[in-house]
C-alpha cells in the first residue's frame, strides 16, 4: 500500500482553473495507488453540495441532457466510488464552518463534516500535503 | 446604448461552465437586444486564437459531453454583429500576434485604445 497524499483546497465550486486541476490530481494520485485525503476549506465546501443542478444552456443551444453541465458533486461521487471500486480510500472532510456560514450542509453520501484538527492529523499521517490555496 | 466589454480575465472555469462566463453574458444580453463590441486584452486575447482545444475533461466514469470552445463562442459573437478587438502588444508578449486568428478580428495597438473607448459609451471591464 501506497502512502496517502492530503489536499487542501479553497475555491468554490464555477470559480476558478485551481478547482479542475485539483480534481485532476486528486484522480491521478488514486490511480497511482494513493489514497487520498482532502481538506475542503472555505469556499471549497460547496463543492460537496447535493443541491448543485444541471441546467439547459440556451447560448449553446442544448437542453439539459446534452449539454450534460459538469457539477463537482458529481465529480466527488465519481471518486469516492472508484477508490472504493479500486481499494483506495478518499476521505472527504468539509470544514464545518464553512459550511454553516454558507448553509450548505447538505452534503452528497461519503462526505464528512470535520474541522481544521482533521486537517492537521490528516496532514500528520500523510506522506505530503498540497495546498491549493484560493487567491 | 453600445457598450464594450473589456476581457481581461481568461480561461476562468471554462472547464466547469464549458464557456468563458464574460463572453457566455455577452451572447445571452446581444440576445436580449443589447448592442456590444468586446475588446480582448491580457490572457484573453489567447481566445482569438483558431486552433486551440481543451480536450474533454473525465473524472470516474463521468465524461464530459461539451468541452470549451473558446475562440468559436468568441466567432460566434462577431457573427451576431459584435464588434471584437484584441490589443496587438498583449497578442505580440505572447507571441501569437501571426498566429491563425478569428476573421474579422481588429488588432489595435495599445496607443490607439482611447480612440476606440470613446465610441462607446459605457465601458465594463472584467
Amino acid at each position: 500500500m501506497m502512502s496517502a497524499l492530503t489536499f487542501a483546497i479553497m475555491d468554490a465550486p464555477f470559480e476558478n482553473a485551481r478547482t479542475v486541476t485539483a480534481f485532476r490530481l486528486m484522480q491521478a494520485a488514486l490511480q497511482a495507488g494513493h489514497d487520498v485525503n482532502v481538506f475542503a476549506y472555505e469556499g471549497a465546501v460547496g463543492l460537496a453540495f447535493a443541491r448543485q443542478a444541471a441546467h439547459p444552456n440556451a447560448v449553446h443551444g442544448r437542453d439539459v441532457v446534452a449539454e450534460n453541465h459538469p457539477l463537482p458533486r458529481v465529480w466527488i461521487a465519481e471518486l469516492l466510488q472508484w477508490a472504493k471500486k479500486n481499494g483506495r480510500k478518499l476521505d472527504w472532510v468539509n470544514c464545518g464552518l464553512c459550511v454553516d456560514e454558507r448553509g450548505m450542509g447538505e452534503a452528497i453520501e461519503g462526505v464528512r463534516r470535520g474541522s481544521p484538527a482533521d486537517f492537521w492529523k490528516m496532514s500528520v499521517e500523510s506522506a505530503n500535503t498540497l495546498v491549493i490555496p484560493t487567491r | 446604448m453600445k457598450t464594450l466589454q473589456v476581457v481581461e480575465t481568461a480561461y476562468r472555469a471554462t472547464v466547469e461552465e464549458q464557456d468563458d462566463t464574460i463572453v457566455w453574458l455577452t451572447h445571452a444580453m446581444v440576445g436580449a437586444g443589447g448592442q456590444f463590441g468586446m475588446l480582448l486584452t491580457g490572457n484573453a486575447v489567447c481566445y482569438a486564437v483558431r486552433e486551440q482545444r481543451a480536450s474533454p475533461l473525465t473524472i470516474g466514469e463521468w465524461q464530459q459531453s461539451h468541452a470549451a470552445e473558446l475562440s468559436a463562442d468568441v466567432a460566434a459573437l462577431v457573427a451576431k454583429g459584435v464588434s471584437l478587438y484584441a490589443v496587438e502588444e498583449d497578442l505580440e508578449e505572447r507571441g501569437i500576434r501571426d498566429a491563425r486568428l478569428i476573421d474579422s478580428l481588429t488588432v489595435i495597438p495599445r496607443a490607439e485604445l482611447p480612440r476606440l473607448l470613446e465610441e462607446y459609451p459605457r465601458i465594463w471591464k472584467w
